[in-house]
């Protein structure tokens, strides 16, 4: 069976097994390497992508879900590295290793679609399934409130 | 092959310092080459090469005045970073030392990774020993490359050397305001002779115009697009792809297996039976069967579908509860003593009062997000293998006596790390590539699970440690011993059973205590399972259990913990290890005349962590601090916590002050943001990290069960304050982390009358 599913912007026609999870997809077969496999059980969100502009953990994601679908990766979220979030996230040197980034602003950008000026509180909900275990939890705060033009208190 | 070339981790400040908040002017570079990585010429920096040599001494092939610099025709300075970068900052901080002691425009310097060679020195990225133990290593490398461009400037001009100044990417001539951009210069100054060690001279500190201050992320642009490489992202034509199923107990073996489903599965190429481990451990990998897939879903849903039998081995019968209780026992009886002053079982006998304690602490595993993964193709010239390794020099020496090779037969490329803290000096992984590539007679990408990785770490050392404290009418400390059990990391390496000096010079060796009788003892614990440095390594449990302690004497007391640290640590001095009871010091591999233990500095960042905290006011209602300090790796960290009561039982961080006193430092912004993750780390590990083993298998699998802080438990502020001082550098990747368990135990007692003396704290309470 073939998937067909527009990713950054281009269509693609998949001949894979509709199981494989989307990351591997987008991974192994497109060459997309910014997306990471961090757990393989959605705990970690470092796979996060979007699916029609939802967030979704593409470990889990088969990639038949994506059939008909735009995915969204990290190298497809601005042209030229100037999302609101991408900017935010290099005035505030957010990144250590930077592994789990490219997760961590794909999931604060579907926040931001939804919720563009967002409390802490709704911050740290929409974000608690993406681990950083450098330990940035504080400026990807503070860069996402930066990026939605929230103040801090 | 057509592979593209190795151009992996080559890039330039021009990114960053474009984005900036202030500080850097792009001048007359702005918008040319320098931001398109293609366009940059490639400079082959393999030091070893000895074409590259022949052509370096070529006319016309720029400057070369070692294996880290080279200078172009085209004014781009390339810088090799031989370490690697696990977020650390190691990349946005080494280069930038050099290119301030060379003079250099950073808009101009281009940042190369180097692969593994000994020609670049030591290159183990641990033990927070890059700036502190390269710090005038590198800048000579940058002085030589000056000296090298004056000399050619005033044969040119006919000056006087003396009369010529590097800055700012060039060469000046200040009384006939004459100017030689590096690049125009770099052909003859290759021609020139290299300075010998002994005739560089350093510029003064003040000179260095980055230094200490707050520089952009150097990878910061490739990693928030996505296009940073990464240990798994290196695509190579052919490649496969291979998963292993590895003894569940370490020293198990496999007995009997069936490869027939799995080779069933779509896309599986081939099941291999890997070498059976061996003692000693050491950086071996530990046997199984790989699992070779033309795709990572294929080797994954293959290796789930072995039928394996496995021989368990001897230490099939490590339980961990039944391992706590041999810890706690063996803390009752006297070790090997390791430090010792005065007479304590005397003063102990004659003490009005005791206080005693016992601590634990249990395994932990690293988890970095990226899991362990390494590229090997091994082909007729050898192995060449892509990896996110701390340690690329011994990756290359196992993988050559892996596979038969000479270590020229091997080239080691370092990828960005997805985060490292220890585990990734370690290079099973990187033999375990290089065997199945072997096998396959293809490029092969060997990618450990989450799963893996938190079951065939080299854990963090489980621990038990028990206090005990003489105190006389007065309520003054007049005894202090001090005995350790846990199995030490030695034990990977060989049979040892006893904590070594390196693991205990590791708080317990070095801690100033100003008290007439101390003794501390290590006992013994033997192994079952690989035992590795994890971030901050022994200080860690170490510093738990004294600077817990320190509090708890307070609390007896009926004293201000601030007072009662400041009492222990006596006045401001410089500690000999005669003071400190111990015939020498190991001082983390540098002398104690440029690194004393020096009080002072403790109570400096005492004094400012307290005043930041209003430590005054520690105990409101519903909220309490908590402090702690310690000396690691030569620096001195200070820590406050401060916890509160939240919604229900439960009881949250909401804010930490952390000061450091780390010597010189080089990029500020760096060591901020590596006070910050510590605190962050060190507070995960304290809420929730346990790695325990039953029936000789770890008992956790992912970050279902092995639990790390997620962003509503992180702190609502971190306060990091860096202290300046002009004294030798120190580290900074892992001194922040000791002092943030005790601080955080210190404030719930605060809070709640209850003291934790088990880590990690979810278990006795609503964390």
């Amino acid at each position: 069976m073939s998937i067909r599913l527009r990713v950054n912007g281009t269509e693609h026609t998949l001949d894979v097994d509709p199981e494989m999870p989307l990351l591997w997809a987008v991974r192994d077969v497109l060459g997309l390497t910014g997306t990471k496999y961090g757990c393989g059980q959605a705990l970690c969100g470092a796979c996060s992508i979007h699916i029609d502009g939802e967030v979704v953990r593409a470990c889990v994601t088969p990639v038949r879900r994506a059939d008909g679908k735009a995915v969204t990766t990290i190298e497809g979220l601005s042209a030229d590295g100037s999302h609101p979030l991408q900017k935010a996230w290099l005035e505030l040197s957010v990144p250590q290793c930077g592994f789990c980034q490219a997760g961590q602003i794909m999931t604060a950008a579907a926040l931001l679609a939804k919720r563009p000026k967002p409390t802490e509180q709704e911050i740290d909900e929409s974000m608690g399934g993406n681990i950083c275990r450098c330990g940035t939890y504080i400026r990807i705060r503070a860069a996402i409130k930066k990026a939605a033009g929230v103040s801090e208190e | 092959m057509s592979d593209p070339p190795v151009r992996v981790l080559r890039r330039s400040f021009l990114a960053g310092l474009g984005l900036a908040a202030g500080g850097f002017a792009l001048g007359a570079f702005e918008g040319d080459a320098f931001a398109d990585d293609r366009k940059i010429p490639q400079v082959d920096i393999k030091p070893s090469d000895p074409a590259t040599a022949a052509k370096t001494a070529a006319k016309g092939a720029g400057l070369r005045p070692n294996v880290f610099v080279h200078i172009g025709a085209d004014d781009v300075v390339t810088i090799v970073c031989a370490r690697s970068e696990m977020g650390q900052g190691v990349r946005s901080s080494l280069p930038v030392l050099v290119a301030d002691e060379m003079g250099a425009d950073l808009v101009r310097v281009k940042v190369a990774q180097g692969d593994g060679d000994k020609a670049y020195g030591d290159q183990n990225t641990d033990g927070s020993h890059s700036v502190r133990g390269m710090f005038e290593d590198l800048r000579r490398v940058g002085a030589a490359a000056r000296i090298m461009l004056v000399a050619a400037a005033a044969k040119r001009w006919k000056v006087a050397v003396a009369s010529c100044t590097a800055h700012d990417g060039a060469v000046f001539h200040d009384a006939t305001q004459r100017t030689l951009r590096f690049g125009e210069l770099a052909d003859e100054a290759g021609a020139q002779p290299t300075p010998k060690k002994e005739d560089i001279k350093l510029r003064p500190l003040s000179e260095l115009k980055h230094l200490g201050t707050e520089l952009p992320l150097l990878d910061g642009p490739d990693i928030v697009a996505g296009r940073a490489v990464f240990g798994a992202d290196v695509k190579l034509q052919g490649m496969l792809t291979a998963v292993v199923a590895r003894p569940p107990v370490v020293g198990g073996k496999v007995l009997r297996h069936d490869p027939a489903k799995a080779l069933a599965v779509n896309g599986v190429k081939r099941v291999i039976v890997l070498p059976e481990a061996k003692r000693p451990f050491a950086f071996k990998p530990v046997g199984g069967v790989a699992v070779v897939a033309d795709n990572t879903w294929a080797a994954m849903r293959g290796r789930a579908a072995l039928d394996i039998t496995w021989e368990p081995g001897d230490n099939a019968t490590y339980d961990s509860r039944a391992y706590r209780e041999g810890l706690l026992t063996a803390v009752k009886s006297p070790g090997k003593t390791a430090r010792s002053l005065g007479d304590v079982d005397a003063a102990l006998a004659g003490a009005k009062t005791r206080v005693e304690a016992v601590y634990y602490a249990p395994h932990l595993a690293h988890a970095s997000m990226e899991p362990p993964v390494a590229i090997a193709r091994v082909d007729g010239n050898g192995c060449e293998v892509w990896t996110s390794t701390q340690n690329p020099q011994a990756a290359k020496t196992e993988v050559a006596k892996a596979l038969g090779l000479d270590e020229s037969q091997v080239t080691i490329h370092v990828t960005l790390l997805g985060g490292g803290f220890g585990r990734k000096s370690k290079p099973d992984y990187v033999v375990e590539a290089a065997l199945v590539s072997k096998e396959m007679g293809a490029p092969v990408r060997l990618q450990w699970t989450r799963e893996d990785d938190i079951q065939h770490d080299y854990y963090h050392s489980v621990s038990a440690q028990r206090l005990v404290a003489g105190l006389d009418d007065a309520g003054k400390v007049v005894a202090w011993r001090h005995r350790i059990a846990f199995p030490t990391i030695s034990s990977t390496f060989t049979d040892a059973k006893e904590p070594s000096e390196n693991e205990l010079q590791q708080g317990v060796l070095d801690t100033p205590l100003a008290v007439p009788n101390v003794r501390a003892e290590g006992c013994e614990a033997i192994a079952h399972t690989r035992i590795g440095w994890l971030r901050s390594v022994a200080n860690v449990y170490h510093a738990f259990a004294i600077q817990s302690f320190v509090d708890e004497l307070a609390h007896a007391r009926g004293v201000d913990p601030l007072a009662m640290q400041r009492e222990i640590l006596g006045p401001a001095r410089i500690w000999k290890p005669a003071d400190l009871g111990v015939p020498k010091l190991p001082n983390y591999g540098q002398s104690l005349d440029e690194h004393p233990v020096d009080t002072a500095r403790h109570h400096r960042v005492l004094d400012r962590v307290t005043e930041l905290s209003k430590w005054s006011d520690r105990n409101t209602a519903g909220r309490s601090l908590g402090l702690a300090v310690h000396r690691s790796f030569l620096s001195y960290v200070a820590v406050v916590i401060s916890v509160v009561k939240g919604k229900g039982e439960k009881i949250a961080v909401d804010e930490a002050w952390i000061v450091a006193d780390a010597g010189t430092i080089v990029n500020l912004e760096r060591v901020r943001s590596q006070l910050e993750g510590a605190v962050l780390f060190g507070l995960s590990h304290a809420l929730y990290g346990e790695i325990s083993m039953k029936d000789g298998a770890t008992e956790q699998s992912n970050f279902r069960d092995y639990r790390l802080m997620r962003i509503a438990e992180a702190p609502r502020k971190v306060h990091v304050e860096v202290v300046k001082s002009e004294g030798p550098p120190g580290g900074i990747g892992e001194p922040g982390v000791p002092p943030v368990a005790p601080a955080l135990a210190n404030a719930l007692f605060a809070l709640t009358g209850q003291r934790v003396r088990d880590l990690p704290i979810v278990r006795s309470l609503s964390v």
